[in-house]
């Protein structure tokens, strides 16, 4: 607390005290304590205000969902909802495979593999599947465009998927080939808990 | 703005010239800070602060607290536990609104309270009066919705309750209870329309304090010695008064962290005091609670509502002149709105020349046996229906109309006031002498 000096500041004879004049009189350090005060409890009562509005803990609980991925045959897909997205899985065929790693670097608009696992890579087919022999394909399934969900199953004019809103097409490894979409599918993050269930986030 | 002559706002820079003519919005903020205040204000005079400041916590958690609640009889208990458990400050954010209605009403019954002793209602303040009163039942329509949205028991049980009281009114009564409901019992579409004029009123209720202090600037302040101020000349209106800003900015803010430092208490550390248990139970509309209370702010009229039972012989009278159409429901019914209408017809039920309590010896004891009386009434709102409770709330219910009806009137006529003093610096200087020349 501030001290009090011999009496209260002011002398007897109603003039300021010497280091008064130095250090700013009492009631300048009063209206700084007062506003710094009143600051704090204003920050304090907002913050609750602001952050109300971040996401929930029912939300923050569902950011990473595991998938049952048995039972899904090469050459089909599934699609699952996380975050709020649609999440493609796909077991690629044997060809498919084959022509997305066959397919020339130089070929892609985007030359990012966009995996969130493998961040600072190539768009080379291997850094965008999940396993080593390319066979599992995890996409977040918007165009990266303006947002619409591509059809899948090989449409599209390089076999693989094709947004109906704008005209892009990808390939087989989700790489943009064609249209307006400026980057490749986006891969989330992703690992194999079992052979048989994926977990996202 | 009013009659008290003071400097006003003059615009200096070119802009504010400029904006002035068009606009004079900065001339009306001056002008309503600046108000001329009687400076013989005591602490019974910060109830209004703490009403605006309660007002606008109320809208803004409420606000906050729609975008997280869902309106639908399915989901509505799971949201409200949804804001408890999972959004971020959700539990404060919802102690805050659930307690801000009790602040509200415990500052509202103490600046009722405070206008009915210093009797600020009085000529030329009765508009002033009128338009409180009519926020006064805006605010309990709107808490009354509000307690409703959390569909537990109490929210479903006293939602039929209350909107049984419309369904007494002979004839019409049960098809204007369906319209309120939008059915035959409380159910979605109640919830519904309650959560679309929960969010409604406030909002009624903000326009209705412009009203009220548009009006109370106009006549100025009432004062504790309930002596006008000196409005000959500017000189003289300032020997009586000090301008709002600063000085009743400073007090009134005072008074409101002190205020607030209980609440926060209230809501930190026993924010389910004044709930009840029984409505963190999800809406049955097949049980009906054991003992069923409204909110301890409506207590009082809820004792009232319950008093006039088939055996009162006014009840039995009323009945016999209307050929049976009053009955003992639609009777109770009357006296609790009735209780609400002659509070607000006080202004020309007083009779007598001195404004303020503080000169008039007879009517200070009537007056604090009506406070005792109130806080009677809400004992008994809570205590259940049967005797001797019943009887006391029949006695209690007669004091108050007794008090308004009869005491108030007579009291101008047959009261020896005390002698007022001249004017406000006069009674100022009584409690707080000038000191010698410094």
């Amino acid at each position: 607390m501030y001290s009090q000096p011999e009496n209260s500041g002011i002398s007897k004879g109603g003039r300021p005290l010497s280091h008064a004049e130095d250090t700013g009189s009492r009631r300048d350090f009063l209206y700084v304590a007062t506003a710094t005060t009143g600051a704090v409890a204003v920050g304090a009562a907002v913050w609750p205000l602001v952050d109300q509005m971040n996401p929930s803990a029912d939300v923050q609980a569902l950011s990473s969902i595991e998938i049952d991925i048995d039972g899904i045959e090469p050459g089909t897909q599934i699609t699952k909802k996380w975050r709020g997205k649609p999440v493609f899985i796909r077991r690629r065929t044997a060809e498919e495979i084959a022509e997305s790693r066959n397919t020339p670097l130089a070929d892609l608009p985007d030359q990012t593999s966009q995996n969130d696992n493998k961040f600072e890579t190539d768009a080379s087919d291997e850094n965008r599947t999940l396993d080593e022999a390319g066979e599992w394909l995890v996409m977040i399934g918007v165009c990266t465009h303006l947002g619409c969900i591509p059809i899948g199953d090989g449409a599209g004019d390089f076999g693989g998927w094709f947004c109906p809103c704008h005209g892009s097409h990808y390939d087989a490894a989700g790489r943009i080939r064609k249209g307006p979409a400026p980057l490749n599918l986006l891969v989330p993050t992703s690992e194999f808990l079992s052979d048989t269930v994926i977990k996202l986030g | 703005m009013g009659g008290i002559p003071h400097d006003h706002y003059e615009p200096k820079s070119g802009f504010e010239k400029w904006l002035h003519k068009r606009l004079p919005i900065v001339g009306l903020a001056y002008d309503t800070l600046m108000i001329p205040t009687p400076k013989n204000l005591n602490w019974m005079w910060i109830w209004g602060i703490v009403l605006a400041f309660t007002l606008v916590l109320q809208i803004i958690t409420g606000i906050v607290l729609a975008m997280h609640y869902t309106p639908n009889v399915n989901m509505a208990f799971q949201s409200v536990e949804h804001i408890m458990r999972d959004v971020n400050y959700g539990w404060l954010l919802r102690y805050l609104h659930m307690n801000g209605a009790s602040l509200f009403f415990i500052a509202v019954y103490l600046h009722i309270f405070r206008g009915l002793y210093y009797g600020s209602y009085k000529a030329p303040r009765e508009v002033t009066w009128i338009i409180g009163m009519l926020i006064y039942l805006a605010m309990m329509a709107t808490g009354f919705l509000g307690y409703v949205l959390p569909w537990g028991q109490m929210s479903f049980w006293g939602a039929t309750v209350i909107t049984g009281l419309f369904g007494a009114v002979p004839g019409v009564g049960e098809s204007i209870q369906a319209w309120l409901l939008g059915g035959p019992a409380v159910d979605n579409a109640t919830l519904n329309r309650f959560f679309s004029l929960h969010y409604l009123l406030p909002f009624v209720i903000v326009a209705l304090v412009a009203l009220h202090i548009w009006a109370f600037h106009t006549t100025g302040n009432s004062n504790p010695s309930g002596v006008e101020v000196r409005r000959g000349s500017k000189a003289e209106a300032e020997k009586d008064t000090l301008p709002f800003w600063p000085y009743f900015v400073i007090k009134d803010l005072y008074a409101l962290v002190v205020v607030l430092i209980v609440f926060a208490a209230v809501v930190g550390f026993m924010p389910n005091y004044l709930g009840h248990p029984d409505n963190y139970k999800m809406a049955d509309p097949l049980v009906t609670p054991a003992h069923i209370v409204p909110e301890w702010y409506y207590l009082p009229f809820y004792a009232i509502l319950r008093a006039f039972t088939a055996e009162v012989w006014v009840v039995q009278f009323a009945s016999l002149i209307t050929g049976g159409i009053v009955d003992a429901k639609f009777f109770g019914v009357v006296a609790m709105f009735g209780s609400i209408f002659v509070m607000a017809l006080v202004p020309w039920l007083d009779t007598s020349r001195v404004r303020s309590g503080r000169y008039r010896p007879a009517f200070r004891f009537f007056f604090w046996l009506l406070a005792f009386d109130f806080m009677f009434l809400m004992w008994l709102g809570a205590m259940p229906a049967e005797e001797p409770y019943a009887s006391l709330a029949l006695l209690g219910s007669a004091y108050w109309f007794g008090y308004f009806l009869v005491i108030l009137p007579l009291l101008g006529l047959f009261e020896r006031p005390q002698a007022t003093p001249e004017t406000i610096e006069a009674d100022f200087d009584s409690h707080y002498p000038p000191k010698s020349a410094e």
